[in-house]
């Protein structure tokens, strides 16, 4: 039960988390994360670090779809960009992990400011359809130049870091999941400052926006730019995890991946896009592991990646239809269930 | 520098426009959902495919002929386009477009997964069913059925033109098209005109999809690639304009088979997708397609 949150100043009235219960769910949640690498396997390992890889993505995604309202099918394109950009560094010039990490947020952010700048005369499907071009094109470039190591791609060494590489899920855990709440509690924060109130005005209706006082162009290319700055870290993640980047990594269906997960976590929600990317990475290996029980499960391997599209279909479709708000809203509905439990509201 | 072989210019521009005229077909499949109901149907591409493996299904598996096989697969096409439209799009009509696109996102997933469920993933021959005679226009040689593929576009893209014009229903789509409260104050049943909307749409995807699967195969992945091109079409023209799917469709044709065979086969989508942005910068509303007057 919580009940009682009184504030006494504006400094607690702002906080990111403003009361005691929310502080003890989230040690807990932290002491989880910090526990969890211990005592899990190879396999949850792994996964747990590919949720926190497109939990940094879809949240990026959250950013321009959920929060400013443009639609993108290219957030793939810009993790490619990223990962390309972390792959090559990695390759010739050796630097260390953050710069590089760093360096594939910026290079990502500048093809996300290029491929916005038709997003002021260009609106809804319009600008859906560049953003698709936008991934073709990318595509094409990972597939046939030359520097990006053609439809092969690229393979790298474990990065190092303090002289320890980071060669197993175990140790990339370390360096994932911090990278991916810092990013959280960055969108966390940018919508209670103007720029990301400035996203929500543009996606409530971007000409009252503008007569309010909005620079549109300005804020929808920072907002692109943004976005694909998560896709590009994220991008970095998955090359450090994966460690061989090739074309094929980042198809279409990846944005289309990513998209899903905004929808199903629920747009406009920082923890929708934490519970959608989780919830869409763990349904396909929940799928495997029904399979598995299934009699005869071998000859129904081939059956699993149609079935997941269909799945990812249904979910979307379903979704919108019956939870436009997604996960998010039915978690605050449980929320709000056990606010005053165990007496009725 | 190769001298430039005005003759085989001339051949792959045929060629490019023939094809463009089924790019047309298909575009105009999109444009009459798009009219009737704002919904941007992104899963275009995978009617096509529906319409190709139902073709394949009752034409090839349990062999019925011919005439009786594909006007069966168009019809079947057309149910499914009724079920999508009641179980999916009019649950959200009121809603933001957004969300019908969405859910045309999510539609093209399902009917993928659908269709490697069904048939496979593998790349069908559909059964031979146009003539064979190879087509010569001058000294240019035209695959026959390519040709025989864009004259049937053709009849369909004329009739469903005749019928927008003169048919009861088609009447009743381009009075909601042009304004949807006046046309239920005159009494038109508009929810009705969505379905009808549907059903055409899928129709005629059905027969350009026969068609394209009959030129180069059919699986389920091939068709999608072919719906993006759709989709670059239907952007080029406008999305609203009929006239602006027809050019447009021929335009991204010839740009295609240019491309592909001056550059190579890797450019063509690179290319087209270079024209729509350019398009798209220099008239954000496409060739022909209403310019929006938003108001707040």
């Amino acid at each position: 039960m919580r009940i009682g949150t009184f504030k006494q100043s504006y400094v607690a009235d702002a906080a990111l988390f403003d009361s005691r219960t929310q502080h003890v769910w989230l040690a807990i949640a932290g002491l989880l994360l910090i526990l969890f690498p211990f005592t899990a396997n190879e396999y949850w390992l792994y996964l747990g670090c590919l949720v926190a890889i497109n939990i940094a993505s879809t949240t990026g995604l959250n950013i321009l779809t959920g929060y400013t309202g443009l639609i993108s099918l290219g957030q793939a394109a810009f993790m490619g960009l990223g990962a390309y950009t972390v792959a090559l560094l990695q390759l010739h010039f050796n630097l260390p992990l953050v710069l590089n990490l760093l360096a594939a947020g910026a290079v990502a952010m500048a093809g996300g400011i290029l491929v916005g700048i038709p997003s002021l005369r260009v609106k809804g499907l319009y600008l859906a359809i560049v953003t698709l071009a936008a991934s073709f094109i990318a595509q094409f470039i990972f597939a046939n130049f030359e520097f990006t190591g053609g439809t092969a791609g690229i393979t790298m060494q474990p990065a190092q870091v303090l002289g320890v590489p980071l060669d197993t899920s175990f140790r990339l855990y370390w360096l994932i999941v911090p990278v991916t709440l810092l990013m959280l509690l960055g969108a966390a924060n940018l919508f209670r400052t103007r720029i990301g109130r400035a996203f929500i005005a543009i996606r409530d209706r971007d000409i009252s926006a503008e007569v309010l006082g909005i620079p549109l162009l300005r804020y929808k290319l920072l907002s692109f730019g943004l976005s694909s700055f998560y896709a590009g870290v994220a991008g970095g993640l998955f090359a450090y995890f994966y460690r061989v980047v090739t074309p094929e990594s980042f198809p279409l269906t990846m944005s289309i991946f990513f998209l899903a997960a905004v929808i199903v976590g629920g747009m406009g929600s920082i923890l929708g896009g934490i519970l959608g990317a989780a919830f869409m990475t763990m349904v396909p290996e929940v799928l495997r592991l029904v399979f598995g029980l299934l009699p005869g499960a071998a000859d129904l391997i081939s059956l699993i990646s149609p079935i997941r599209l269909v799945l990812f279909g249904t979910l979307i479709v379903g979704f919108l239809i019956f939870e436009p708000l997604g996960l998010a809203e039915l978690w605050r509905r449980t929320r709000r269930f056990f606010h005053l439990w165990p007496f009725r509201n | 520098m190769m001298a430039m072989d005005w003759g085989y210019l001339f051949e792959v521009s045929l060629t490019g426009i023939a094809s463009g005229g089924l790019y047309a077909l298909a575009a105009l499949a999109f444009v009459l959902v798009f009219k009737a109901t704002r919904v941007v149907n992104l899963a275009i591409g995978e009617f096509l495919m529906a319409g190709a493996f139902l073709f394949m299904t009752f034409a090839a598996m349990w062999s019925m002929p011919l005439w009786v096989a594909i006007p069966a697969a168009v019809l079947a096409c057309g149910l499914l386009g009724a079920v999508i439209e009641r179980s999916m799009i009019r649950p959200l009509i009121g809603e933001p477009e957004f969300s019908a696109f969405m859910v045309t996102i999510g539609l093209s997933s399902i009917l993928v997964g659908l269709a490697e469920l069904i048939w496979d993933p593998e790349q069908h021959r559909l059964p031979d069913f146009m003539p064979t005679q190879p087509i010569m226009v001058g000294e240019a040689f035209l695959s026959p059925k390519v040709f025989w593929g864009a004259m049937t576009a053709v009849v369909f893209i004329a009739a469903a033109l005749l019928l927008f014009r003169f048919w009861r229903g088609g009447v009743a789509l381009r009075a909601t098209a042009s304004d949807q409260g006046a046309a239920y104050a005159m009494g038109i049943n508009v929810p009705r005109v969505f379905s009808l909307a549907w059903v055409g749409s899928a129709m005629l995807a059905a027969v350009s999809g026969i068609i394209v699967g009959s030129i180069g195969g059919v699986s389920s992945t091939s068709m999608g690639v072919f719906g993006i091109s759709v989709l670059v079409v239907v952007i080029v023209g406008g999305l609203d304009s009929v006239l602006g799917a027809l050019v447009a469709g021929l335009l991204i044709g010839l740009i295609e088979a240019l491309a592909s065979t001056y550059l190579g086969g890797e450019y063509k989508l690179v290319a087209t997708f270079l024209v729509l942005v350019v398009i798209l910068l220099v008239r954000p509303y496409g060739l022909f397609g209403t310019r929006e007057i938003e108001r707040l």
